[in-house]
């Protein structure tokens, strides 16, 4: 059965200007390895092709058992210019949680 | 010298509800409250309204918030710090002063100095997002650094009851309590890393207490709609304990302080503010009872040479225009009635946009799988120079009512002036910060 990142981690996604930062978790602190190998910067920037303009930068935090990626471009000129409905893009860490794994 | 220092944050941002400051003041024990109420565009914002009206340009809630806040902070001896100031801090402290004569109160005022650097700025300067000179994106409107704590001590020394500032980096606004009431050197920069760790957490106010968090499926938050904003019991070494009053609604846990801990982070090895850079990746969260968290760990490394300063400047106007389609072949005719307004207006603006809402208007047409829904609202979002020009995005839209597809219904319009923020670095010793105070 195919899974879906919604299925087993959380996340919460930030911006700074253009810069959009999602961060992601799992729901149970004994999935963070299958986090670490699935969720790659590439495969994030593969899924939100649409969105992620620029270079992604993949952080891991073993010790919080987070992974946290900085994308760059990625919010259509930031906040307060950008045309999109969702300016800041605060909806994007679901965009995120709809990854097949 | 306190053993123990409690702080609340009653407001994360400009538009924030009012009602948790209130609970936080009269129930929560606090020495002080913060309310943190300035992003980066709400402080170009303020400008402008300051350039309109010289005795403007402080946060716009600010009156209420404090007639309400006022005589519970008296009681109960609590100190706020908030950068409600804004753009004006001066207006602001004078409006506060005129509030506390009515409610006969005596009350001192400190205002914090020296945030704004317009005229520092001479236009040729490269921004960070960009590389590219100020002036090259538009009329520059305003200049503001963001201060640290060695700018709001002074001010807490002058034993005001509120200290109002513009521009300070937010996690400074706990931090600042902390080094004075501790003692802390300045220069410590591992203890400076752990309160910078505690005032992040914090800064966001209902975000780490099941706000921005909650989902009904996999992260339940109970009773969210009398949500309460958190209180830090910080110890002289920099461990936190965060909690909130008894009988609000939400959620303080590992998964809550987490999100928030990671928040708009570009990197947890490395988070820049005034007083130092901060390392976030060894913090630690153990959760001690219901609703109450303990922090321990984070570190840092020496205060950065220069400043952040967020430049505003006029970026134009946006239109915009919506209208809803239903029923047989909804998204079809919306679609055409993109396309119409397109073909008419499209190649007169420099970024034009259409969504389908319901449809693929958050994340384009990759992760919505072509569903087909009853209704289909249809937007149109333009950004002009002219604003006459921006302003026909709407009307065109609206025309649709009749010069478009059938079934056409509940058009609307919109404008709105866009003021666009880059940043820059400015050395620190090119910043002189001040304090003024007032009292009634």
């Amino acid at each position: 059965m195919s899974q879906k990142l919604a299925d087993i981690a959380h996340s919460r996604a930030g911006d700074k200007g253009n810069t959009l930062v999602l961060s992601l978790f799992p729901l149970d602190d004994k999935d963070y390895e299958l986090l670490v190998e699935k969720v790659t910067a590439e495969k994030v920037k593969h899924h939100l092709a649409h969105q992620l303009k620029g270079p992604i930068t993949r952080h891991e935090i073993p010790e919080l058992q987070a992974l946290l990626f900085t994308c760059e471009n990625a919010l259509a000129s930031g906040v307060t210019t950008s045309l999109a409905m969702d300016a800041h893009g605060k909806s994007l860490s679901y965009a995120l949680l709809e990854m097949a794994i | 010298m306190k053993k123990k220092l409690r702080i609340g944050c009653g407001a994360g941002f400009s538009g924030d509800r009012l009602e948790p400051a209130l609970i936080l003041t009269q129930h929560g024990n606090l020495d002080y409250l913060v309310l943190e109420c300035l992003a980066e565009r709400t402080i170009a914002l303020a400008q402008k309204r300051k350039q309109q009206d010289p005795n403007a340009g402080y946060d716009i809630l600010l009156e209420r918030r404090i007639e309400g806040l006022l005589p519970l902070l008296i009681q109960h001896g609590t100190r706020l710090i908030t950068n409600m100031g804004a753009a004006n801090p001066i207006s602001g402290a004078k409006k506060i002063l005129e509030i506390a004569q009515g409610l006969r109160l005596k009350i001192k005022v400190a205002v914090v100095l020296g945030d704004d650097v317009f005229h520092h700025i001479q236009g040729t300067e490269l921004s960070l997002e960009g590389n590219r000179a100020l002036t090259s994106y538009g009329k520059l409107i305003s200049a503001n650094a963001y201060l640290g704590v060695d700018t709001i001590i002074p001010a807490l020394k002058t034993d005001a009851d509120i200290i109002l500032t513009g521009r300070v980096a937010d996690p400074s606004l706990f931090l600042a309590p902390m080094v004075y009431e501790f003692g802390w050197d300045p220069e410590n920069a591992d203890l400076m890393g752990k309160g910078t760790v505690i005032g992040h957490l914090m800064e966001c106010a209902g975000q780490i207490t099941g706000g921005y968090f909650a989902d009904p499926v996999t992260k339940p938050v109970p009773n969210m709609d009398i949500l309460g904003h958190p209180i830090v019991e910080v110890s002289q070494d920099g461990l936190g304990l965060i909690s909130k009053v008894e009988g609000t609604g939400g959620l303080i846990n590992s998964q809550t302080a987490k999100e928030q801990l990671l928040y708009e982070v570009l990197d947890p090895e490395k988070y820049y503010t005034p007083d130092v850079i901060a390392d976030f990746r060894s913090v630690r969260f153990e959760e001690v009872t219901t609703n109450q968290i303990k922090v321990s760990g984070g570190s840092g490394k020496s205060k950065p040479e220069t400043l952040k300063v967020s430049v505003g400047y006029e970026a134009g106007w946006i239109g915009e225009g919506e209208i809803s389609y239903a029923g047989a072949n909804a998204v079809e005719r919306a679609k055409l009635a993109g396309e119409i307004i397109k073909k008419r207006i499209g190649h007169h603006f420099e970024e034009f946009r259409i969504d389908y809402i319901g449809q693929s208007s958050l994340h384009g047409e990759s992760l919505s799988y072509g569903s087909s829904p009853y209704e289909i609202r249809l937007r149109i979002a333009g950004k002009s120079n002219e604003k006459s020009m921006a302003q026909l995005v709407g009307e065109e839209v609206e025309a649709l009512y009749t010069n478009g597809p059938a079934g056409g219904g509940g058009a609307r319009k919109y404008l709105h002036e866009v003021i666009g923020v880059v940043s820059i670095l400015l050395n620190r010793n090119q910043i002189q910060p001040s304090i003024q105070v007032f009292e009634s």
